[in-house]
């Protein structure tokens, strides 16, 4: 941590100017019934800086135009526009080049194209892939489609009470017959931040290709996929201040460049006859059609916005709302930490009493205080703690201790209304 | 009445007394012994489950119970549907059900007289601001009209 973050967090004070940054988000200046929004959903998806809002806006209105095919000046500004955006998302995760980094259209679609092309090509029957118990349904369903479609078989890491990864039983899991590994960095319904550089690790002495489902990780945590060494890691635009409908599938490029192509279409080719068909060089191999060029924009454009906010700041601030918010809410009697991971980040995964969450979160709503309440598209998780639900509040850089004490007062409010 | 006729002029409040009341201690809770129809109602966005029983003397029911677990709307719904419905013929029944679906999913201001005949049902009309909770309210109702038409799936409000 930088010695001027350490001062201001020891002072009392943000690492950065928290006024002016909420002054960024528009949307955060709104009421909700009638109350201020105190917007703790930001592990469904955050809200946009003007920075990102305006960027979409300028594509449309002064160059909007298809990408890498039209010699006029809209089409090579937009181009240059796309391209760059790959550069910034490459520096952003310490990518060695270009082209591995491939735009998709989040997270989801980045598994599941790693399981159609890497998975289909490479996995018989027998083999085995292996996952967490903490997965979102994103990065178990397309391994379950995989396994039968090639008689692979999924295995899966346990997690203990606290919702940390049982490496013990990892261990135990591996094989000569794990081909791939594939594991969320942090943990939406949980908070957990996972050794992935420990499992990556291990895999790798067993010859296991690993994808890091890095949707939570990249608006919490600095993010090296070199340092990592994983052989692909996923996010979604949408997560990191982004728009909706663009994310990035990061992968070394001798696998890429192994891959068949996922989409046939334009882009991806370099001569196709009726007969035959040469695809193109890397990354266009994997962008099939015209791409989502707004979001590609936009995000690089969100990765632009939290590199001047800095990454450093965000997580100690972030570090210091959470252990704040931690012991907040537990003053609330009844209420259960559901994740209570000793790395964690951003996430309180709880249930009250026997107040059903959406209850929680209709309450909340009225107080204008966003939270989502469900099973997180984590069914999984939700049966460990044998619980149908929970309510989770999630944070982001932009949230407050004053968001957080209405949370708290809310919760209170919750009680006397079901006691 | 006089307490409901209250309570309709504070929809704004969803939590009113009479919701509470009805998910902390709801009437009619626990399975029937042999009962002439059955079904099953699920919600998959919240997880509330919902099973239904119900006694027939010729066309009306002579008897109606439900057990399962869901949020306090959905519990209270079908607590509050179970007390309307005793007695009521299975016509009766589907009639009450189309009048409080309209009442809730309706795009226009409550009418005094409608909202009158639904009783102690009117409660529930405070979802109305909440357009995502409709369906806990509507789950049991759905449910019945299952069991009403022998439908062997499980509903689901998906």
């Amino acid at each position: 941590m930088s010695q001027q973050i350490a001062e201001n967090l020891a002072n009392g004070r943000t690492p950065f100017a928290i006024d002016t940054i909420r002054s960024d988000f528009p949307v955060l200046a709104r009421e909700v019934r009638g109350k201020p929004l105190a917007y703790l959903d930001n592990a469904a998806t955050t809200q946009k800086p003007l920075p990102v809002i305006e960027a979409i806006d300028t594509y449309y209105r002064e160059y909007n135009s298809n990408i890498h095919r039209g010699v006029h000046t809209l089409s090579e500004r937009a181009t240059a526009a796309y391209e760059n955006a790959r550069t910034t998302v490459r520096r952003f995760i310490n990518a060695g080049n270009d082209k591995e980094i491939i735009f998709v259209r989040g997270a989801t679609e980045g598994i599941n194209l790693i399981a159609q092309s890497y998975g289909r090509a490479n996995l018989q029957a027998g083999d085995e892939i292996i996952i967490s118990e903490m997965e979102h349904h994103s990065n178990i369903v397309p391994w379950q489609m995989l396994c039968q479609q090639t008689g692979a078989v999924l295995k899966v890491i346990p997690i203990d009470e606290n919702g940390d990864l049982i490496l013990s039983e990892y261990e135990k899991l591996l094989g000569p017959k794990t081909r791939i590994v594939s594991i969320v960095h942090i943990s939406n319904a949980l908070g957990t931040i996972n050794p992935v550089r420990q499992v990556i690790e291990r895999a790798h002495e067993y010859n296991a290709v690993v994808v890091v489902d890095g949707a939570q990780a990249t608006p919490h945590a600095a993010v090296d996929v070199q340092a990592l060494d994983c052989d692909f890691y996923v996010f979604s635009g949408h997560k990191l201040f982004g728009p909706t409908g663009i994310g990035v599938l990061y992968g070394k490029q001798d696998l890429l460049e192994s891959m068949p192509p996922y989409q046939g279409g334009g882009d991806m080719i370099k001569v196709v006859t009726l007969e035959k068909t040469e695809y193109n060089e890397l990354p266009h191999k994997f962008e099939a059609g015209t791409p989502h060029i707004a979001g590609v924009i936009g995000l690089g454009k969100a990765v632009e916005y939290i590199q001047a906010v800095g990454l450093e700041a965000i997580v100690a601030y972030e570090h210091e709302l959470l252990d704040y918010a931690s012991l907040a809410v537990l003053e609330v009697p009844g209420l259960n930490l559901i994740g209570t991971a000793v790395q964690k980040t951003s996430i309180l995964s709880f249930t009250l009493d026997t107040i059903h969450p959406h209850d929680i979160g209709t309450i909340l709503d009225n107080d204008g205080i966003a939270i989502r309440a469900g099973h997180h598209c984590a069914m999984p998780v939700m049966q460990h703690f044998r619980v149908p639900a929970t309510a989770r509040a999630s944070l982001a850089f932009y949230n407050t201790r004053t968001e957080i004490d209405r949370l708290v007062k809310s919760l209170h409010k919750c009680r006397e209304m079901f006691s | 009445m006089q307490g409901d006729v209250q309570l309709m002029f504070d929809l704004k409040d969803l939590y009113q007394e009479v919701i509470v009341d009805h998910n902390r201690s709801p009437r009619n809770f626990g399975k029937l012994d042999h009962p002439d129809r059955v079904a099953e109602g699920f919600n998959p966005l919240c997880g509330d489950k919902l099973n239904l029983y119900l006694k027939l003397e010729d066309d009306r029911i002579s008897d109606i119970h439900f057990d399962g677990s869901g949020c306090a709307i959905s519990v209270a719904s079908a607590s509050l549907m179970t007390e309307a419905l005793k007695g009521k013929t299975l016509a009766e029944a589907e009639a009450a059900f189309g009048q409080f679906h309209n009442l809730l999913t309706e795009d226009k201001p409550l009418d005094d007289e409608e909202v009158s005949k639904l009783g102690k049902l009117a409660a529930l009309l405070g979802v109305r601001a909440y357009p995502t909770r409709i369906k806990c309210a509507t789950l049991c109702w759905h449910t019945l009209h299952s069991a009403i038409e022998g439908d062997k799936a499980p509903v689901t409000t998906e």
